[in-house]
C-alpha cells in the first residue's frame, strides 16, 4: 500500500476528480443528491490522499530539484515526453490549497446556483477544472504541464459564458451590446490562449535546445532544471526570447500588469465558485510557472528580467489599489485587489532570494484562502439583494449580521493585517526587495519596497471604503420588507476553515515555511549562487 | 500523326469542358462538362505514353484509373442531383447557394 | 539652575532575577484577553453583562500576575525572555513570537491591566443597556491582549502585531457606532493615518531587521550599544523610519489629526486606549529601541525633538477652543503625548516614561470623569454643563485631581514626571525646547481651568435633571484618583525609596545598558518655573472662566469682543493682561485649529481626493479606455475585417469555379511567359 501510494499517490489526487466526473455522467441529472455526494467524495477523497501525502512527505529531503512521490511513465516516446509527476516543498502547499479549495467549492455548490442552474454539468465542469488545477501542480514534463495548464481554460470558459452574469454590456469599439458573461468568457480564454501560445514556443525551444547542448531533446523539467543550472541555456538571444515566451504565458496567468484586463471581466461575470477557483487557484499557475519553470531554468535570464518584473508588479500593487477606489461593483472591487495582491507576489519572486520566493508561495496560498473567501462572500451577498452595486448596499452587518462579521474579517484579512495570514507575503516581499539577489539593481528594488509599502496604505484604504460602504451604516430602505436569511449551514461549513487557517497560518507561518524554506533555498543556492 | 496534334486536341475538349462547366445551369450538364474535361486529361496521358515513355503503359494504367474513378463520380453526382431535385425541384445551380454565410 | 548630571543608569550588566514562575508564565496576560474575546464573541449574548464580566475576569488575573511582577521587579528586578519559533526562512530570517519580562516590559503590564481593570468596570456601568455590548467588551478584549502582546514583544515582528492589532481595535470600537458614517469615517481615518504611520514601523523594522539579520530587540539594543557597523549604516534612516510609525500612534504633528475624531467612540474606549494606554505605543517603541538612538541615531534628535515640542505646545492651544469635553482631553493627551516624546527624544528615557506612567492614570481619571458627566447631562458639549459639582460630589472632586495633576500642581503625580522632563530637556541643551515645554504646562493649566469651570462650576444649561452616577462608575474614579495623586513620589529625584528603589531604577532593569539621561538631584528652580507656569494657567484659567459660565461659554464663542466687559470689570492692569493673552492666545489657537482643520486635513482631504481622482482617471482613462481600448480595438478589427471578407463567400459553385480557372490561367501565364 505504502509503495504503491509513493508513486501513484499523486495520480489519485489528479485523476481522482476527473474520474467522479466520468461517473456522474452516469448519473441522471434528476438525481441531484447523487451527483453532489459524488462530487463531494470525489474531491473530497482527493484532499484527504493530499493530506496524508502532507503525513507522509519528507520534509527533510526536500531540496533543490528533489521531488517525492514521483512517478515516471513514457508516454509519448517519439517527442520523449514522458507521464512525470512529482511534488516538493514548493508545490505540495499550493498542491493542498487546490484540493482543499476544491472540497469547499463543491460544499458551498450543494443549494447556491446561478442560472440556468443544471448542476450536473457545473459540477462536471468542476471536477475537470480540479483535475487541471491539481495536475498542473505537480507536472514534471513541460508537455504534461502544458495540458493541464490547458485543461483548466474550458471549464472555466463554459462556467462563465454559461453560468455568469447576463447583464447586456457596451463594449467598447463594437457596435452591439454583448451580454457580460460572454464578453468575459471569451475576453479570458483569449488572454489565456494568446499568453500559452508563446508559453508553448518557449517549450518546445527548450526541447530542442536541450537537444543541441545535452545530445538528447527532453521535456523533462527536473532535467532541464540540472541543464539551466549549468549554463546550457546562456546564449543571449535564446535566453531572451524564451524566458519573453515563458513570460507571456505566466504572466497573463498571474495576471500582471498591464496584461490583467481580462480579471476583472472574468471574476465580475463568472459564477460564485468559478470566482473562488479562478482567484484562488487559477491565478496561482501563472506565479508557479515563474517559480518552477522560468527561474531554475534561465536563471541568467530571470535576473535580467527581474528590474522590469519588479516594476511591472509594483505598478500593478499601485495601479490594482487606484483601480479599487473606483469602482462601484463589489466584486470587481475584490477582483481588482487581486491585481494588487498578485504584485506583491510577483515582487517577491522578483528579488530572486530564498526571503522574497518564500514570501511568493505564503502570499499566493494567503491570496488563495482570503480572497477566495471574499469572492464567497461576494457571490452569497449578490445572491440575497440581487445587486453587486456598493451604492445600494450598506448596513450589511445589520441585515446579515454572521455575513457582515465574516466579511469584516475578511478585509481586514486582505488588508495584511499582521497576525493574519495576507501580512507574511507582504512583508516578507517587502523585507526581500530591500536585499534582492546581488547583482539586481538595489535603487530598483528598493524603491519598489518603498512603493509597495504605500500600496499598502492605498489597500487599507479600499478595503475600509469598501466596509464603510457596503457593512457598515444605516441599510437602504429598500432592503427592509426582505427577509435576507443569514449564513447558512453549507456556506458555514465552507467558509470557517478558511477563517480558521487564516488565523493559523497569520499566527504560525511555519505551516507553510516548512514545507517551503528548504526547496526554496536550496534552489536559490544552486541556482543564483548566493 | 504528331503528339501535338492529339495535345491540342485534348486542349480543345479540356477548353470546351471548362466552357460548359461555366456557363451551363443545369446540374446535369454541369457534370458532363466535367466528364468532358477528364477525357480530356485521358488522351493527354495515353498520348504521352504512347510518345514519350513506351515501356511500361503508365499513362494507359492511369487513364483506366482515371475513367474508374470518373465512373464512380459521376454515380455519387448524379444520385446528389437527384436528390437535390427531389427535394428542391429544380437542377439549377443557381437556386443552390446556400453553402455560404 | 540646570544640572548638568548625566548619567548611565546601570554601567555593566543589571543584577536582576529571572522572576521564576510568574514570569516563565507571563504569557497568560497576552493570551488571557484573546481568550475572552473568543468566549464574548461564542457565549457573551447570554450572560447577565453580555461577556463583561469575562472581559474583567480575565484583566483582574492579568492584574494580578502584573502586579507581582511589579513587586518582584521593585524588590530585586526580573529579567526574563520566553520565546517560540513561529517559522523561519533558510537564510536566517526568524519569527518568533513570546514575551519579554523587564523593567519597561513589567511598568507596561501593571499600566495596561490595572488601567484597563479599572475601565472596564467602570464600562460596566457606562455602557449598561447600551447596544451590541458583547462586540464593545469583545472589541476591547481584543484591544487588551493586542496591547499586551504590543508591549510583551520581543521582537519587531511581534511589536507590529500587536501594533496594528491595536490600530484594528481602535477601528472596530471608534465605529462602534456605526450606524452614523460620520463615526465610520473617523474610524477610517484613525486607521488610515496610523496605517501611514505604519509605513514607516515596517519600512525601519525591515531596515534594522535585515541589516542585523534579526528582529529581536534585545539583540538590536545589543548591537547598538557595541555600535555595530551593519546597523549603525541604517541607524539613522531606520531610526527616523521608526520614529515616523511611532508619530502615527502617539498623534505626534502632522500625524495627530486622527486622534480628536477618535473621540466619536464610547467614553471609556476614549479613556483607555486614546489616552491612558494605545496611543503612547509610540513612546513605548521609541523606549524600546532607546540605544538605537543613544549610541547610533543621535543625529536624528533634534528633529524628534522639534516634532515633540511642536505637538506639545500647538496642539495644547487648540484645547482652549473647542466645548466638547471629550475633545479638551483629547487635545490634552496630544500634547502630553508630546511631552513624551519629546523627552525620550532628548535622551530622557526614564523622564518620558515617567510622564507616560503617571499621564495613563490622571488622563484615564479625566476620561472618566468625563464619561460619567456625559452619561448624567446626555451631551458631550460643556454648554449643556455647568454647576455640576453640588449633584455629581465624587466625580467633581476625582476630576479636580486629575486635573491638577495634568496641570502638575505640587505634590500631584504629574508635577513630578512634568518637572523631570523640564530637568532633561535642559541638562540636555535643549533650552528652547524646555521654555516650550514651560509655556505647554501653563497652556495645559489654563485648559483645565477652564474645563473644570465651565463642566462643574457656574448654572447647569442642560437639561433634565443631573445625578451623581452609580457606584461601578464612581469607584473607578476613586481607584485612579489615589495614584494619580500618589504616584509621582515613585520617582523624585535622586530618592530611593527603601527596599524598593525609584521608577529610574525598575526601567533601567533590561538586557541592555541604556545610557539614560536623567537628573539626580531635584532642581528646585526649575521646579518652582513648572510649577508657576502650572499655577499661573490654573489662576488666568480661573479668572476668564470661573464665574457666571453663562456669559463665559459666549465668551468663549466671541472671543475678542466680550473678553472687554471682564476687563473693565476687574482690576485694570490684569484685565489689561488677561485681555492680551486672551486676545493673542484666542486667535492663535484659533488659527492653528484652522491649520488644523483647512491646512492639515485640507491637505490629507486633497490628497485623499486627488488619489481618488487619479483612481477615476486610471480606471476610466487609461485602463478602459487605453489598455482594454487596444484589446478590444483588436478584436474590434478582426470582427470588421471579416464582414468585409465574408461578402467573397457567395455559395454560387461556378463562381468559384470561375475564379479557380482564372487562376489557374493566370498560373500558366505565369509559368510559361515569366518563368
Amino acid at each position: 500500500m505504502m509503495e504503491w501510494f509513493d508513486s501513484w499517490g499523486l495520480t489519485v489526487i489528479v485523476f481522482l476528480p476527473l474520474l467522479g466526473a466520468l461517473v456522474m455522467g452516469f448519473i441522471p441529472s434528476g438525481n441531484e443528491d447523487g451527483l453532489k455526494r459524488t462530487a463531494l467524495v470525489a474531491s473530497g477523497l482527493a484532499f484527504l490522499a493530499s493530506i496524508y501525502l502532507v503525513l507522509q512527505f519528507d520534509f527533510g529531503a526536500s531540496g533543490y530539484n528533489q521531488y517525492q512521490f514521483e512517478v515516471t511513465e513514457t508516454w509519448i516516446g517519439a517527442i520523449n515526453a514522458s507521464y512525470h509527476l512529482g511534488v516538493d516543498g514548493i508545490s505540495l502547499p499550493l498542491l493542498v490549497l487546490s484540493t482543499f479549495i476544491v472540497v469547499l467549492s463543491v460544499i458551498y455548490s450543494w443549494n447556491h446556483w446561478d442560472e440556468p442552474y443544471n448542476p450536473k454539468a457545473f459540477l462536471i465542469l468542476m471536477m475537470i477544472l480540479a483535475t487541471g488545477m491539481n495536475g498542473t501542480f505537480v507536472a514534471l514534463d513541460l508537455v504534461l504541464f502544458f495540458i493541464f495548464f490547458e485543461v483548466v481554460l474550458l471549464p472555466m470558459y463554459f462556467m462563465i459564458g454559461i453560468w455568469g452574469d447576463k447583464t447586456p454590456r457596451r463594449i467598447p469599439g463594437f457596435r452591439k451590446e454583448y451580454e457580460t458573461r460572454l464578453y468575459a468568457a471569451i475576453k479570458f480564454f483569449l488572454f489565456t490562449l494568446f499568453g500559452s501560445a508563446f508559453m508553448l514556443l518557449g517549450f518546445l525551444a527548450l526541447y530542442f535546445e536541450s537537444g543541441d547542448v545535452s545530445g538528447v531533446r527532453t521535456f523533462d523539467i527536473p532535467t532541464l532544471t540540472e541543464l539551466g543550472a549549468t549554463g546550457a541555456f546562456t546564449d543571449p538571444t535564446f535566453a531572451f526570447l524564451v524566458f519573453g515566451a515563458l513570460f507571456l504565458g505566466f504572466a497573463v496567468k498571474v495576471p500582471m500588469w498591464p496584461l490583467h484586463t481580462w480579471l476583472p471581466d472574468a471574476h465580475t461575470a463568472a459564477p460564485t465558485v468559478g470566482s473562488v477557483l479562478l482567484a484562488a487557484i487559477l491565478l496561482k499557475l501563472g506565479s508557479y510557472g515563474f517559480v518552477r519553470i522560468s527561474l531554475p531554468i534561465l536563471p541568467d535570464e530571470a535576473m535580467s528580467w527581474a528590474p522590469a518584473i519588479a516594476i511591472l508588479a509594483v505598478i500593478g500593487i499601485i495601479y490594482g489599489s487606484l483601480a479599487c477606489l473606483a469602482q462601484t461593483d463589489m466584486k470587481r472591487l475584490i477582483a481588482f485587489s487581486s491585481v494588487g495582491h498578485m504584485g506583491f507576489v510577483m515582487l517577491g519572486i522578483a528579488t530572486l532570494t530564498d526571503v522574497g520566493i518564500n514570501a511568493a508561495i505564503i502570499g499566493m496560498v494567503a491570496h488563495g484562502l482570503i480572497t477566495g473567501l471574499l469572492f464567497f462572500l461576494a457571490g452569497s451577498m449578490s445572491h440575497r439583494y440581487h445587486t453587486r452595486e456598493m451604492s445600494r448596499l450598506g448596513g450589511n452587518i445589520k441585515l446579515l449580521p454572521i455575513i457582515g462579521g465574516i466579511l469584516a474579517f475578511t478585509a481586514m484579512a486582505s488588508l495584511g493585517l499582521p497576525g493574519l495570514a495576507g501580512f507574511w507575503g507582504e512583508f516578507m516581499s517587502l523585507v526581500g526587495s530591500y536585499n534582492p539577489l546581488s547583482g539586481l539593481p538595489l535603487g530598483v528594488f528598493r524603491t519598489s519596497m518603498v512603493l509597495g509599502a504605500v500600496g499598502t496604505v492605498l489597500t487599507a484604504g479600499y478595503m475600509l471604503w469598501m466596509l464603510q460602504r457596503v457593512n457598515l451604516g444605516e441599510p437602504s430602505a429598500e432592503w427592509t420588507d426582505h427577509d435576507l436569511g443569514d449564513a447558512d449551514r453549507y456556506e458555514l461549513a465552507s467558509w470557517v476553515p478558511l477563517i480558521v487557517l487564516i488565523v493559523v497560518i497569520g499566527l504560525y507561518p511555519r505551516l507553510v515555511f516548512n514545507s517551503t524554506t528548504e526547496a526554496v533555498t536550496s534552489m536559490v543556492e544552486m541556482v543564483f549562487g548566493s | 500523326m504528331t503528339l501535338t496534334q492529339f495535345l491540342v486536341i485534348g486542349a480543345a475538349l479540356f477548353a470546351l469542358g471548362v466552357y460548359g462547366l461555366l456557363v451551363r445551369r443545369n446540374l446535369v450538364l454541369i457534370l458532363l462538362s466535367v466528364e468532358l474535361m477528364l477525357a480530356a486529361v485521358n488522351i493527354n496521358l495515353v498520348a504521352f505514353e504512347a510518345f514519350l515513355v513506351t515501356t511500361q503503359a503508365i499513362g494507359q494504367v492511369f487513364a483506366i484509373f482515371v475513367i474508374t474513378v470518373a465512373a464512380a463520380e459521376v454515380g455519387i453526382g448524379l444520385a446528389i442531383v437527384l436528390m437535390i431535385f427531389r427535394n428542391r425541384r429544380s437542377a439549377n445551380v443557381d437556386d443552390l447557394s446556400l453553402m455560404r454565410w | 539652575m540646570v544640572t548638568a548630571m548625566v548619567m548611565a543608569v546601570a554601567e555593566g550588566v543589571v543584577q536582576a532575577g529571572d522572576g521564576g514562575f510568574f514570569a516563565d508564565t507571563a504569557g497568560i496576560m497576552l493570551i488571557l484577553p484573546f481568550v475572552a474575546f473568543a468566549l464574548i464573541m461564542t457565549v457573551g449574548k447570554r450572560l447577565p453583562y453580555h461577556g463583561g464580566e469575562i472581559a474583567v475576569a480575565a484583566l483582574a488575573v492579568n492584574t494580578v500576575w502584573a502586579t507581582v511582577l511589579f513587586v518582584m521587579n521593585m524588590t530585586g528586578g526580573v529579567l526574563d525572555q520566553t520565546t517560540f519559533e513561529i517559522g523561519s526562512i533558510g537564510s536566517g530570517l526568524v519569527f518568533e513570537l513570546g514575551w519579554v519580562v523587564d523593567g519597561l516590559s513589567i511598568m507596561m503590564y501593571f499600566l495596561v491591566n490595572f488601567v484597563g481593570l479599572v475601565v472596564f468596570v467602570y464600562a460596566l456601568g457606562y455602557m449598561h443597556g447600551d447596544r451590541r455590548l458583547e462586540w464593545f467588551f469583545a472589541a476591547f478584549s481584543l484591544f487588551a491582549g493586542s496591547m499586551l502582546v504590543l508591549v510583551g514583544a520581543p521582537n519587531l515582528i511581534q511589536l507590529i502585531i500587536g501594533w496594528e492589532g491595536v490600530g484594528l481595535a481602535s477601528y472596530f470600537l471608534i465605529g462602534f457606532y456605526w450606524e452614523d458614517l460620520d463615526n465610520v469615517r473617523a474610524g477610517n481615518k484613525a486607521f488610515l493615518t496610523n496605517k501611514v504611520g505604519d509605513v514607516g514601523l515596517i519600512l525601519g523594522a525591515i531596515l534594522v531587521g535585515v541589516s542585523l539579520g534579526t528582529f529581536d530587540l534585545a539583540e538590536l539594543g545589543a548591537a547598538a550599544a557595541a555600535h555595530d557597523e551593519a546597523l549603525g549604516a541604517v541607524a539613522v534612516a531606520g531610526g527616523l523610519l521608526l520614529f515616523f510609525g511611532a508619530m502615527g500612534k502617539s498623534a505626534q504633528f502632522p500625524l495627530h489629526i486622527w486622534l480628536p475624531d477618535a473621540m466619536a467612540g464610547p467614553t471609556p474606549v476614549s479613556a483607555l486606549m486614546h489616552a491612558a494606554t494605545m496611543v503612547t505605543a509610540g513612546v513605548y517603541l521609541m523606549a524600546r529601541v532607546f540605544p538605537l538612538f543613544e549610541y547610533l541615531a543621535a543625529d536624528t534628535r533634534q528633529l524628534m525633538v522639534v516634532i515633540g515640542a511642536i505637538t506639545l505646545l500647538g496642539i495644547g492651544l487648540l484645547a482652549l477652543v473647542v466645548d466638547d469635553i471629550k475633545r479638551v482631553l483629547a487635545f490634552s493627551t496630544v500634547s502630553q503625548l508630546g511631552y513624551m516624546m519629546t523627552a525620550v527624544a532628548a535622551g530622557g528615557y526614564t523622564a518620558g516614561l515617567f510622564h507616560l506612567f503617571t499621564h495613563a492614570f490622571f488622563k484615564a481619571l479625566l476620561f472618566l470623569g468625563a464619561g460619567s458627566v456625559i452619561h448624567a447631562v446626555h451631551s458631550n458639549n460643556m454648554s449643556d454643563m455647568g454647576g455640576l459639582r453640588k449633584e455629581m460630589p465624587t466625580t467633581y472632586w476625582t476630576f479636580v485631581v486629575g486635573s491638577l495633576a495634568l496641570a502638575g500642581i505640587f505634590p500631584l503625580a504629574g508635577f513630578w514626571s512634568k518637572d523631570e522632563i523640564l530637568a532633561t530637556l535642559g541638562q540636555e541643551g535643549y533650552i528652547t525646547v524646555m521654555w516650550v515645554a514651560v509655556a505647554g504646562a501653563f497652556v495645559t493649566a489654563f485648559y483645565m481651568a477652564r474645563c473644570i469651570a465651565l463642566t462643574f462650576h457656574g448654572t447647569y444649561k442642560g437639561h433634565g435633571h443631573p445625578h451623581e452616577s452609580p457606584p461601578i462608575m464612581t469607584r473607578p474614579l476613586v481607584a485612579l484618583a489615589i495614584p494619580s495623586a500618589l504616584f509621582g513620589l515613585l520617582n523624585i529625584p535622586g530618592v530611593s525609596l527603601p527596599g524598593i528603589g525609584s521608577f529610574t531604577e525598575w526601567l533601567a532593569v533590561r538586557e541592555v545598558v541604556m545610557g539614560d539621561h536623567h537628573a539626580e538631584a531635584i532642581d528646585f528652580g526649575l521646579a518652582a518655573i513648572g510649577l508657576a507656569a502650572a499655577l499661573a494657567g490654573l489662576a488666568l484659567g480661573w479668572l476668564v472662566y470661573g464665574k457666571d459660565a453663562v456669559t463665559q461659554m459666549e465668551r468663549d464663542r466671541f472671543q475678542v469682543p466680550l473678553l472687554y466687559p471682564l476687563l473693565r470689570r476687574k482690576y485694570y492692569v490684569d484685565d489689561l493682561a488677561l485681555g492680551v493673552v486672551g486676545a493673542t492666545t484666542g486667535p492663535l489657537a484659533r488659527f492653528v485649529n484652522w491649520t488644523n482643520n483647512y491646512v492639515i486635513d485640507g491637505v490629507i482631504n486633497i490628497v485623499g481626493g486627488a488619489v481618488k481622482w487619479l483612481g477615476g482617471l486610471v480606471y476610466n482613462g487609461l485602463d478602459q479606455r487605453g489598455v482594454d481600448g487596444v484589446f478590444n480595438g483588436l478584436s474590434a478589427m478582426t470582427d470588421g475585417a471579416g464582414s468585409v471578407l465574408r461578402r467573397w463567400q457567395t455559395g454560387r459553385v461556378q463562381q468559384y469555379a470561375s475564379a479557380f480557372v482564372a487562376g489557374a490561367i493566370i498560373l500558366v501565364v505565369l509559368f510559361v511567359f515569366v518563368v
